[in-house]
């Protein structure tokens, strides 16, 4: 799922880091629309395939998110969204007639994309990431970044972690979900250094030195995506999908989904309406609550 | 700033010769020696460079003490207004320089009450203006009134925001607004052309009155008719700004050093600083003279007919308390004197009430 404001490259860096066109781009809306008046999800669902391995991505986008003069609470949709999948997902693992592989719809990655003021995070990103970061993976990216000389690039970056860990916002990878000392050595240094990316996306190709690369023409020199004395683009992308996607997968199903099934459970006081285990109808509100399974 | 050479001293035996042309010296010398004013307000969200900006135009620093607070501190400020002022002077020639900022603004995740700190500035120094010049001792008329609007529109979207939008239009008719595209060098020229364009149409669909460049009279010379063409073909003008000295190309050169190349603040093909600095020095008159012709007497306009009497309202006021006051003073004795009639027929019908209270008054 990509969140952020509008104009931030999402849609160019979610097709930067897949290689094809996933993303539905921007300027193709913006001629005719308008900024939505709500926050809107639209999700988009493809196919990729590399070295035999086939993976079902589905990208999420949230255009009219924090456009607003009031954005109170423009997290909610998103919010109710991310529920929705795990509430999909839950009934069809209580269901009595299971699916061998139950679709999986759930978010398993929120990249949050910073503006890149060079100040601090803004508000609204502090007030969306405390809602959010209890209930998905969010990886917060500096986006553009190439609006920044790499003195600005550290100084910001060092803002930005302290300010996050000031307000108690866990991004992905959470410290308290390293499972032994070689996750948590690796974990530490993608954290308390590299994180949060600052990437830049384009998905045009230019010539230098000899090869192709993708990059952005400028007058006063081309910034190539892939090189990593311009950007954090291929940390990102080998981050996010070579070393932790499964991590991804395992810590949005251990974790945030378990959270979200112990409290349905524990608010229900049983199992989703209707539904029952083995064949036993339960009461819709037993005297004691559900073992949770943790 | 002024481009006629100041001429000879022409002998006033001469024949024919009145003598009125050296006028225009005499306004020269005066002016000069007068110094000039001029306040400039910038407006825009934080982090979009108007600092960095304000410092490069005039080659100065503004803010030489600044903390800029985090995102947690800013959840609970409003915007403010800080005015600085500083004197720099060229060649002789003085300039009084106000730069009002507005930190805070659109920071807010509730943006609504965003602008209703900054219109009431300008209104209050419209105000201030007023009653100095409708006072009695006009001397020293002090003018704070804000001649130009520099509003800070973000690279980042794709075009104006919801924000940008509802702001211009709450201060179009009371100050002359400069659009200007911050942070230029996050564009490509393709990206900066198609921005330019979608803010231009932008703003005419909201019918937002953006300062214009008056055009160059037919009298001026052909230099200055183009390059007044050339500006008024670049607006918004997108900027960047520094005043970080680089190496470039065997030269130091004011810009920004990336690792893929050096952007330069005055090249004009790296960005339109150049335009903006020439468009604010040569046309600071007219924004002075605008504010003056075309907004402060909109407001002022405004306010006579709404306030009737404000003008000389000092006197007037003090006139009025007094005959309010005497007014409640009467009736407060006719209260009294009525209380003490009642209390008479009382005592007059409850004689054997034991009346032994006197009157008291």
């Amino acid at each position: 799922m990509s969140k952020g404001q509008s104009g931030l490259g999402k849609s160019t860096l979610v097709n930067t880091l897949f290689k094809s066109q996933v993303s539905r781009k921007a300027s193709s809306w913006n001629r005719e629309e308008k900024i939505p008046k709500t926050v809107e999800i639209k999700a988009i669902g493809h196919v990729i395939e590399e070295g035999g391995v086939k993976m079902k991505l589905t990208v999420i986008d949230t255009p009219g998110f924090g456009d607003q003069i009031n954005n109170e609470n423009c997290w909610e949709p998103i919010e109710k969204y991310i529920n929705e999948q795990y509430e999909k997902f839950l009934k069809e693992e209580v269901n009595i007639a299971r699916k061998k592989r139950i679709p999986d719809t759930r978010v398993h990655c929120c990249l949050y994309f910073i503006s890149p003021t060079g100040h601090s995070l803004r508000p609204l990103d502090l007030e969306f990431m405390k809602h959010l970061s209890k209930v998905v993976n969010i990886i917060p990216v500096i986006a553009k970044a190439d609006t920044m000389t790499l003195e600005e690039k550290s100084e910001f970056k060092q803002r930005v972690r302290k300010e996050l860990e000031v307000n108690g916002i866990e991004f992905y990878p959470q410290k308290e979900f390293d499972e032994d000392l070689e996750d948590k050595t690796e974990n530490d240094k993608i954290r308390q250094e590299s994180m949060p990316f600052a990437v830049v996306g384009s998905d045009k190709e230019y010539q230098v030195n000899g090869k192709r690369v993708l990059g952005r023409k400028t007058p006063w020199g081309i910034i190539e995506v892939e090189n990593l004395s311009h950007c954090e683009f291929a940390l990102l992308r080998d981050f996010v999908i070579r070393t932790h996607l499964q991590d991804l997968k395992e810590v949005t199903h251990n974790i945030h989904y378990e959270t979200y099934r112990a409290k349905r459970l524990n608010d229900n006081g049983g199992l989703p309406p209707g539904e029952g285990l083995l064949g036993t109808v339960l009461p819709p509100v037993p005297a004691t609550p559900c073992p949770t399974a943790e | 700033m002024s481009k006629q050479q100041p001429t000879q001293f022409i002998n006033p035996e001469t024949p024919g010769y009145v003598g009125f042309a050296n006028l225009p010296n005499q306004v020269h010398r005066k002016s000069v020696k007068k110094g000039f004013e001029f306040t400039l307000m910038v407006v825009g969200e934080s982090g979009l460079g108007k600092s960095t900006l304000i410092n490069s135009l005039f080659l100065t620093d503004l803010y030489p003490e600044r903390v800029i607070p985090g995102a947690a501190e800013k959840i609970e400020r409003t915007v403010q207004i800080e005015a600085s002022t500083v004197e720099i002077e060229e060649r002789g020639v003085k300039l009084r320089l106000t730069v009002v900022d507005t930190p805070g603004y659109g920071d807010a995740i509730n943006c609504r009450d965003c602008f209703k700190t900054i219109i009431s500035y300008i209104d209050e120094q419209f105000e201030r203006y007023l009653h100095d010049e409708s006072g009695l001792n006009r001397r020293h008329i002090v003018d704070n009134r804000v001649h130009c609007c520099f509003y800070f529109i973000s690279p980042f979207g794709h075009g104006l925001k919801p924000l940008d939008v509802a702001f211009m239009k709450a201060i179009h008719n009371k100050v002359n607004i400069v659009p200007v595209i911050a942070k230029a060098d996050t564009l490509t020229l393709k990206e900066r052309e198609r921005l330019k364009k979608r803010i231009l149409d932008e703003i005419e669909e909201h019918s937002i009155k953006i300062y214009h460049l008056p055009d160059a009279e037919s009298d001026e010379d052909e230099d200055f008719k183009e390059q007044t063409r050339l500006l008024k073909a670049s607006i918004p003008f997108s900027v960047v700004g520094s005043n970080q000295l680089i190496e470039a190309k065997g030269k130091k050169v004011r810009g920004r050093l990336y690792p893929w190349g050096v952007v330069e603040v005055e090249n004009p093909e790296h960005n339109d600083f150049l335009k903006l600095r020439t468009m604010l020095i040569t046309h600071m008159q007219d924004l002075q003279e605008v504010t003056q012709d075309l907004h402060y007497e909109n407001f002022r306009s405004e306010r006579l007919k709404r306030g009737g009497r404000k003008v000389e309202n000092e006197d007037m006021n003090k006139d009025q308390i007094l005959l309010e006051k005497e007014a409640e003073l009467r009736r407060m004795q006719e209260m009294i004197a009525r209380m003490q009639a009642q209390m008479q027929l009382q005592m007059q019908g409850g004689d054997s009430d034991g009346g032994a209270h006197g009157h008291h008054v």
